[in-house]
């Protein structure tokens, strides 16, 4: 099965059983493939005794842990034909994944983006705010997950401004400006979530008491990179909804969840606040003791699947993300797939040891 | 003596107050420690030293409270009287020679192991030293109740005071420096970049330095030998101790087991099946580990063709088994229920592993004169053998130190 038939198929559109016969014929060819072309992936599978033959479910292959990609360089392609290598965000000392794409994997991730992102803001181009500095794309030093997040949504922008300058902060003026030009037109914005709340939610709030007020109820925010930092601050989701819509009448605000890793595949909040999986990937909740499949409402490991890595062996990742499946086919939002939250990254194991541990610091 | 073109340095006789009271003191205060280099030397086993110890140890004994922690416990019951009295023959020569402690014992204790301070102390309080010990910066439970019976027993040795000194700070080098100034003997645990750090502290000419830097180590497991033993839920006991009781984490736990004997596979299924149940039982799993152990697994399995992941019903206990022992097998280690395995039929193949500085301890189950030829083979690692249950056993010979000679001084007479 090529990936031109997968990604032509609607992203929400299929039923359980449907998806599963389609992920789990996807995903074994990806997984021979890799066997193929990746020697420590083959190494990995042999180590293992396992026979992808005998897969009756994608649930059933075996998954590498993302941490697997900053320790090897993992791929199933000449050099010669790696056009990009994209790296995860870390703090300065700890490693970082290295993915390497090739022109169809890369081309893939962005059709498949577009395919999701379109069904929560509608097709064609938008004007697109920014809502992050732009030294965050410039600076390579600083190029991290918010800078592929920014270049990566930047697809859906006709016309683009950043909303804050490289102090972080915001530039009021040319909001003002670019918000009368567009007036009357959906305007999409893109950030991380605690950028937005500290740099621009926060402004706006000061500049309403001057009486500066901003009208986004025209707006479309798709908004990534984890609520814990928000979580210290006692804002919840939906205090984040609420605020925003109160201070400028922005009211379709979208969350997601995505990685590096696996990159086009993005879990979208729907408007009922679930993340939901299209039928390019999944998640699948393990039970941490042993890595078994979790049911609706129990927490757990979460393991993701994509149909698009060609270039490198990442169609079956753990993650060290910990979630709960909420349900699957039904949410009200009328999607198909699997729904879900994810609840923060799994604590670091508290280890004792003759070795004094010294990651504090790198914190 | 006046040299031309040098100076002349002197030791301070009492230590900067304002830097030592950066630290909080567990017993005694900076006065006292900034008076350590004053404090006289004792000789080794004194009696007034083993009965403040056997004190201390009545007091841990008699605390409801201690009575939870089993390695609080298997301390109050290392410093018996009877005990230390044990240990003082070990080291009773015939000779005119007389032995005292070299002064001042400066100790840093490793952060993750509560009463590994404790035995520190021990170590150069039966030797006559004045012991000032940095303490885990953690608030361990078992470091109270030790201080707290050693408090008790210091009010009614007074004389014991100077010591005796418990001390914690972070990582603050002008109270390294300080105390480093004052020791005749330096001992550091705490691993590679612990030593690195107190290295920036200098120690006076004449001082010495005994440090305990990263180590692993293995088990050596005769397969015939198991299986003839009769309690194997003891062995599994023993075993867990010596591995997950520590998070398979100290430098004493296995990292990787040996199988010898003809009955392998038989005796394999048998002692893990036995330690999975205990695990089971008694361990605290983090949802991590879980994680960790996998791509601890996949990455040998990757870079090392031949590896084999032993098949598992959960996370508990991962088990690698590895075609070749190489030098760099504990390069990809892991902790918390961590393991590599090797079949081996000459004990000679074990050379790569042990032939290295950071070769550490050898558990064993069988005879222990088969590891011999490797000792002889020449190998730079190995530093105990121990039968599986006795690894985290302290001595005074630890890690290839022999501590009672490292903080004596001999004063030869003829």
């Amino acid at each position: 099965m090529t990936y031109e038939e997968i990604v032509s198929i609607s992203p929400y559109s299929l039923s359980k059983a449907e998806k599963e016969k389609l992920l789990t014929e996807r995903l074994v060819e990806l997984t021979k493939l890799h066997q193929e072309n990746c020697a420590e992936y083959a190494n990995i599978l042999e180590s293992l005794d396992f026979d992808v033959d005998k897969v009756q479910s994608y649930k059933d292959l075996p998954f590498l842990p993302v941490r697997m990609f900053k320790e090897l360089e993992l791929k199933s392609i000449p050099k010669e034909e790696v056009i990009k290598t994209m790296t995860s965000s870390g703090t300065t000392g700890q490693a970082v994944s290295k993915i390497y794409l090739d022109k169809n994997t890369s081309s893939n991730q962005q059709k498949t983006m577009v395919k999701i992102v379109s069904e929560f803001t509608g097709s064609g181009r938008m004007p697109m705010i920014i809502i992050d500095c732009p030294s965050v794309i410039k600076n390579r030093a600083m190029f991290s997950a918010r800078g592929a997040g920014i270049l990566g949504f930047s697809i859906f922008g006709s016309k683009k401004i950043y909303a804050l300058d490289d102090d972080m902060k915001l530039n009021i003026e040319e909001l003002k400006a670019f918000l009368e030009k567009y007036q009357g037109q959906r305007i999409f914005l893109f950030g991380f979530t605690f950028m937005i709340w500290q740099h621009f939610y926060k402004e706006l709030v000061r500049l309403k008491e001057e009486g500066i007020v901003f009208d986004l109820s025209q707006g479309v925010l798709i908004h990534g990179g984890g609520w814990k930092k928000l979580v210290s601050e006692a804002v919840s989701e939906e205090d984040f909804h609420q605020r925003l819509k109160d201070v400028c009448g922005l009211e379709s605000i979208h969350d997601y969840y995505g990685m590096v890793e696996q990159t086009g595949c993005i879990y979208m909040e729907c408007e009922c606040s679930h993340l939901h999986a299209s039928i390019f990937s999944d998640v699948i909740i393990r039970n941490p003791k042993d890595f078994s499949e979790c049911g609706i409402g129990e927490t757990g490991i979460i393991q993701v699947v994509s149909t698009i890595p060609e270039s490198y062996p990442g169609h079956s990742l753990l993650t060290e993300d910990e979630g709960v499946l909420l349900g699957e086919d039904d949410c009200p939002c009328g999607r198909m797939g699997k729904y879900f939250k994810i609840n923060g990254r799994l604590k670091n194991a508290e280890i004792r040891g003759c070795s004094d541990t010294y990651a504090d610091k790198f914190k | 003596m006046l040299k031309s073109g040098g100076a002349v340095i002197l030791m301070p006789i009492n230590l900067n107050k304002k830097v030592l009271e950066k630290a909080t003191y567990l017993t005694g205060d900076a006065d006292t420690a900034a008076m350590l280099p004053t404090v006289p030397a004792k000789q080794p086993f004194a009696e007034d030293i083993i009965e403040f110890l056997n004190d201390v140890s009545r007091e841990i004994m008699k605390n409801r409270a201690a009575k939870i922690y089993s390695d609080v416990v298997t301390f109050g019951f290392w410093i018996r009287k009877a005990s230390i009295l044990k240990l003082k023959e070990r080291y009773d020569t015939e000779t005119k020679d007389i032995r005292m402690g070299r002064g001042v014992a400066f100790h840093i204790a490793p952060s993750n192991v509560p009463v590994n301070f404790a035995y520190s102390l021990v170590a150069g309080l039966v030797t006559g030293n004045a012991n000032v010990v940095r303490v885990p910066s953690k608030d361990f439970p078992q470091v109270k109740i030790l201080a707290d019976a050693i408090n008790k027993v210091l009010e009614e040795r007074p004389e014991m005071k100077p010591y005796v000194l418990l001390v914690r700070y972070g990582r603050d080098q002008t109270v390294n420096d300080a105390l480093s100034s004052a020791a005749d003997t330096r001992i550091v645990w705490g691993g590679d970049q612990t030593i690195a750090e107190l290295r920036k502290s200098p120690l006076p000419p004449r001082s010495g330095e005994v440090t305990f830097a990263d180590r692993y180590s293995l088990a050596v497991i005769d397969s015939d030998s198991y299986l003839a033993l009769e309690n194997k839920e003891k062995t599994a006991d023993d075993f867990y101790n010596d591995t997950f009781f520590t998070d398979q984490n100290a430098c004493t736990s296995p990292r990787i087991i040996v199988w010898t004997g003809s009955r392998r596979e038989e005796a394999k299924q048998l002692f893990w099946d036995t330690l999975h149940q205990l695990v089971e039982k008694k361990y605290t799993f983090q949802p991590i580990q879980g994680v960790n152990k996998l791509t601890s697994s996949y990455l040998i399995a990757a870079v090392k063709p031949g590896c084999k992941i032993e098949k598992r019903s959960d996370n508990l206990i991962v088990r690698v088994r590895v075609p070749e022992v190489s030098d760099q097998l504990m390069e990809l280690k892991d902790n918390s229920g961590y393991f590599f395995e090797y079949d081996c039929d000459d004990i000679l193949e074990l050379r790569p592993l042990c032939d290295n500085k950071r070769c550490q301890t050898i558990g064993y189950i069988g005879d222990s004169d088969v590891l011999k030829p490797l000792i002889y083979s020449g190998v730079k690692g190995i530093d105990r053998i121990v039968p599986v249950g006795k690894t985290m056993d302290f001595d005074l010979i630890w890690d290839g130190y022999d501590l009672p000679a490292l903080l004596t001084r001999t004063v030869s007479i003829s």
